[in-house]
């Protein structure tokens, strides 16, 4: 449980952060809440040479009511998220699947920003914010640009950001009166999820993201667009395993996370349309 | 000033002392463990200690062609580094195996660091010593090991065939076959299964279990600086059967070596062994003359700290058209692992006496058990250590009989309870149970649970497309504690005796000492312990100190393990605090110029019958035989007297725990809604501690049933060696649990007690299974493997419908 060697910097501003990540180049990463660097560093399956410190950037530790949208700075905590009236108001779904990541210790320090950039699909916050639609908004040294949450996770813990990018915002839309569930299956209350579904409804509208159903998070849109042609919630819910990749492990066979991603898919369905 | 917990407090207190036994005492351990305070062995700062660090083979099985540790040496704050070949004639002895079972049992010598072959993935094969934790971890890096990897052997049954054998000079696999057979007349037993009403025949896998104690594993050796002498810190349960081992082992004098234990954080069976680093440390810190540490890292702990369970059982049980078993036949496979381990042979043996269960059995009982070599981590003692594997086996069959025979599971345990009257009991095994009253707590736990309620329910919701389907589970036990009267020991071929020993001593001031020779790693000993003196001297239980696990301070002792420690070193205390009140009362007669016999204690006073006015306390008592001015003609000075304490049985406690659970049939998920036990340990010294044991004990075998397993893969990786990977169910997980009171004290010691640490556990693990096989049965589920995790209920109840559905076609 002790790392291999690294140095440590930190940084006082995102863009001192910026600059001392392309100072240090591809081998430095950020630490933000470091609830999932830190145990792969433990395991010494990470071995950054440097580690960049962005957590006293406390500038980007907000949720903003914004229009349409909720805007949420990167390091915000997932507590912040859990408890936060503005969204427990316009984006419930986001509220309450923060409520689920890992356990009250890993919530007061792990950030949103950090989970969404570590891009792991077994997270909670990835999927969810993909469901809702989210913009990610990234900044660089020639400035800020926004990416849909649809186009940025690329493979296994890996997302579209380029090494000197830092994710600065998740701006989330309203989503006020949609009914919505979150879905998480596991065998402990910290883990992981085995299979987790986040879903929501609105008018015609819905989104549906799966948790742990390949190496990225995944929207299921065969589902959306079932429902959307007036399939029933069960016979659009056959469709939530259609394209995904998930892997076997001690918990779960691949045929087992299908069918478990169909059952909790029609759960949440049936949960967000309930009222 | 003694806190007593407001809890309600058990109207049946022990009888006879000063009414303090019995009492909800909170603990006076825990204000240091809570605030930090307790010093863990990797807490001590030890100046110019070098740090141990082991280079452990990534291979289940490889043949070790070459090491080289000089890319380690050539690093900055690296001191040493060796092979297992640079350190294979340092040893006086192989590392020890206390219990060989049998007279032909194979037992490969074992050595803390391997030499030609690494025999599982986490075999120690190098080391290092730097002047930092983080250099000597950087420096295996630098290790350069050459291994010809040969075949992992997982499966027993594989093994068994001995295709790739494991330990060459062995020319086997098989370690020992051990039988028991319990016959009236050759032949019982088979002629039970041959012509009986009923016979069900099953096989059951105990999974491989990881003990994972909060504090992993963690050592310093310090050496004095002239003379030889040496002392070990170490985070053991077992410092006496260190100090013996490691003595004989490196060939140290005994009486150089002192073993000590700071607090130690949990053990359940993992830290009762002589480990490799243990002598590593001993080795090193007196070749170099250096205090030596290491400290376990949590995914070392999971390889290289011994694991449990590893059972296949084949059991055969045969009822008569009431349900009355007429025989019983076990076959038993158990994992020794890769080597064997302080008492690994043993295990299995301390279940071949309860595989009974709580029933009347006949003398048609024949029992088998094959030790066999694998590719994996050494098995060993953990919690329950043979008789959880036993209890479930009976148990978990006792419902298949049951659904066989399409009756109650508890109205088929009960035509089988050994009735009330018939204790002291000679079971099938000459064994003698010393009490127990089986109807009584079956009875408390069916009232607890609303047994016919639930039963009721189940039949309501249990339709055949239920998402939710209920299940209740029955176990019974009989626990065969309190290691162990030696005699006993000496017929099992166990190496050591089973007493313990206590010194009690009250000083000038009248304050009194409790010297120990159990070692407690979690376990409450300094309250229990402080509580039975303090009850028979009539004193507040804060003015008795309880001395223990330091070898120097308590010289005597066989620690702490298989439920042991008050039945056998509670009742040492109990008999030398009456030696002690005997001493001290010819000195108060001799003072009071009274007849001893018309002397009365209590209260802490030394009163005379009959004379009013006349009285002494303790404290002037005390002082009287310290200062031995006035002391009765042959009496020596001062209060003190030592026992040892033998027993002269096991001590049997029982039990009934009953629990409901719902079985999502879409998720395969298993909640358990309710979880009743009734433990029945005898008298109890303290409530809140027997509440505290059941507690932790039920969520232990829950976790076997549920969650827990040590998997490996084909080519012998241990697949769960963190605690994202290997389940260990946190508070959140778990079921409240809901304690009955049953108090059937013990005839064979005067306290009236006997163990609970393993209790719950043993109760546990069988409980829910057949909880769990009772929700699905109806689907046509006949048995699910532990843990009965999701995944593998939702197979069960896929197999079982495809089986109906082709069935019907």
């Amino acid at each position: 449980m002790i790392p291999a060697a690294f140095d440590y910097v930190r940084a006082e501003s995102a863009e001192e952060a910026i600059s001392l990540i392309g100072q240090h180049g591809d081998e430095s990463k950020f630490l933000a809440g470091g609830h999932s660097l830190v145990p792969l560093m433990k395991l010494r399956l990470a071995q950054p040479t440097v580690l960049i410190d962005i957590g006293r950037l406390t500038d980007l530790s907000y949720i903003r009511d914004d229009g349409d949208m909720i805007a949420i700075g990167a390091m915000t905590r997932h507590m912040d998220v859990e408890n936060s009236d503005v969204l427990r108001q316009h984006a419930p779904l986001l509220a309450h699947a923060a409520s689920h990541v890992g356990d009250p210790q890993v919530r007061h320090r792990g950030t949103i920003g950090g989970s969404i950039c570590h891009s792991d699909s077994a997270s909670d916050l990835p999927a969810t914010t993909l469901a809702l639609g989210a913009t990610y908004v990234a900044q660089g040294p020639n400035g800020t640009r926004e990416i849909a949450a649809g186009d940025f996770y690329q493979g296994f813990l890996t997302t579209v950001l380029a090494p000197d990018e830092l994710l600065t915002e998740i701006r989330v839309p309203k989503m006020d009166g949609a009914g919505w569930s979150f879905q998480k299956f596991n065998r402990r209350a910290q883990d992981w999820a085995i299979v987790g579904v986040a879903a929501w409804r609105r008018n015609g509208d819905s989104g549906v993201g799966l948790v742990n159903m390949g190496s990225v998070p995944i929207l299921a849109s065969g589902v959306s667009s079932a429902l959307s042609s007036g399939a029933s919630i069960e016979d659009a819910a056959a469709q939530a395993a259609e394209g995904c990749d998930p892997t076997s492990d001690l918990n779960a066979s691949v045929e087992y996370r299908e069918h478990l991603a169909r059952v909790l898919t029609r759960r949440a369905l049936e949960e967000a349309s309930a009222g | 000033m003694t806190v007593i917990d407001n809890m309600e407090t058990s109207d049946e207190s022990i009888a006879a002392g000063n009414g303090l036994l019995g009492q909800r005492m909170l603990r006076k351990e825990d204000p240091a463990l809570l605030t930090g305070e307790a010093v863990f062995t990797n807490d001590m700062k030890v100046p110019g200690a070098l740090h141990l660090a082991v280079l452990r083979s990534p291979y289940a099985h490889a043949k070790i062609s070459s090491v080289n540790v000089s890319g380690a040496l050539e690093m900055e704050g690296v001191m040493h580094a060796f092979s297992g070949a640079d350190l294979a004639d340092q040893w006086a002895a192989p590392m020890p195996c206390a219990w060989p079972v049998t007279e032909d049992m194979k037992n490969p010598p074992h050595y803390p660091l391997a030499v030609d072959k690494a025999a599982y993935v986490g075999d120690g094969v190098a080391c290092v010593l730097a002047t930092s934790e983080a250099v000597a971890r950087d420096a295996l890096e630098a290790i350069d090991v050459e291994y010809e990897p040969l075949p992992a052997v997982i499966d027993l049954e594989d093994s068994l065939a001995d295709a790739v054998v494991i330990h060459n000079e062995l020319g086997t696999n098989s370690s020992y076959t051990w039988p028991l057979v319990i016959e009236e007349n050759e032949g019982d037993c088979q002629s039970a299964i041959d012509n009986s009403a009923y016979v069900v025949k099953e096989r059951y896998v105990q999974q491989r279990l990881i003990p994972m104690a909060m504090e992993p594993r963690a050592v310093v050796a310090m050496p004095q600086p002239f003379g030889g002498d040496i002392t070990l810190f170490t985070a053991t349960q077992v410092p006496h059967v260190l100090k013996v081992m490691s003595a004989l082992t490196l060939g140290i004098p005994e009486q150089q070596l002192r073993v000590v234990c700071p607090a130690v954080g949990g053990g359940f069976g993992s830290k009762l062994d002589v480990y490799a680093e243990e002598l590593l440390c001993l080795h090193l810190a007196r070749s170099l003359g250096k205090p030596i540490r290491w400290n376990e890292e949590r995914g070392e702990n999971a390889q290289a700290t011994i694991h449990g369970r590893a059972q296949i059982q084949d059991i055969e049980l045969a009822a008569d058209e009431n349900g009355k078993i007429t025989g019983l036949r076990v076959r038993l496979l158990a994992d020794m692992g890769a080597y064997l381990q302080l008492i690994t042979p043993g295990i299995p043996l301390l279940g071949a006496f309860l595989y009974g269960g709580v029933y009347e059995i006949p003398k048609a009982f024949d029992f088998s058990c094959t030790g066999v070599f694998t590719t994996m981590t050494p098995t060993d003692a953990y919690r329950g250590a043979g008789r959880p594997e036993a209890t479930y086996a009976i148990e978990h069959a006792m419902d298949a009989l049951a659904r066989e025979m399409d009756i109650d599971p508890l109205e088929l345990r009960r035509r089988n309870f050994i009735p009330r009257d018939a204790f002291p009991y000679e079971a099938y095994t000459g064994l003698v149970y010393d009490s127990g009253d089986h109807d009584k707590a079956a009875k408390v736990a069916e009232d607890l649970v609303d047994y016919a309620g639930v039963r009721a329910r189940q039949a309501t919701q249990n339709t055949p497309d239920a998402t939710k389907r209920l299940g209740i589970g029955i176990s019974t036990y009989f626990e065969m504690c309190g290691l162990a009267p030696s005699r006993v020991l000496a017929s099992l071929n166990y190496a050591a005796g089973g007493w313990e020993s206590a010194t009690v001593r009250v000083l000038p001031t009248s304050k009194i000492q409790v010297v120990t020779g159990t070692a407690p790693h979690g376990q409450g000993h300094e309250t229990a312990w402080s509580m039975i003196a303090a009850d028979k001297f009539g004193v507040d239980p804060a003015d008795v100190d309880v001395l223990h696990s330091d070898t120097a301070i308590a010289p005597l002792g066989m620690d702490t393990y298989g439920s042991r420690s008050l039945p056998v070193g509670g009742v040492a205390i109990s008999m030398a605090c009456d030696q002690v009140i005997d001493k001290a009362r010819k000195i108060a007669a001799h003072q009071m110029e009274a007849n001893e016999d018309d002397l009365e204690f209590a209260g802490g006073v030394f009163t005379v019958t009959g004379s009013p006015d006349k009285e002494m306390p303790l404290a002037a008592v005390a002082f009287e035989a310290f200062t031995a001015h006035d002391l009765p003609d042959g009496l020596e000075p001062n209060l003190e007297m030592q026992v040892t304490y033998d027993p002269p049985n096991f001590s049997w406690p029982f039990g009934t725990h009953m629990c409901v659970v719902e079985i999502d049939t879409e998720t395969g998920e298993t909640e358990v809604l309710q979880y009743v036990a009734v433990d029945d340990c005898g008298n109890k010294v303290n409530p809140l501690i027997v509440d505290g044991q059941v507690h932790g004990g039920v969520i232990q075998g829950l976790a076997q049933a549920l969650y827990e397993e040590a998997a490996y893969d084909s080519d012998g990786n241990l697949q769960s060696s963190s605690l994202a990977e290997y389940l260990v169910p946190a508070a959140s997980d778990v079921p409240s649990i809901t304690l009955g009171e049953s108090i059937t004290p013990s005839p064979t010691n005067p306290l009236g007690v006997k163990g609970v640490g393993e209790a719950g556990t043993i109760g546990a693990a069988p409980c829910v299974m057949n909880a769990v096989v009772d929700a699905l049965s109806g689907l046509g589920v006949r048995d699910i493997q532990m843990p009965a995790s999701p995944v593998r209920v939702w197979n069960a109840i896929q197999e079982a419908r495809n089986n109906t559905q082709e069935n019907q076609q």
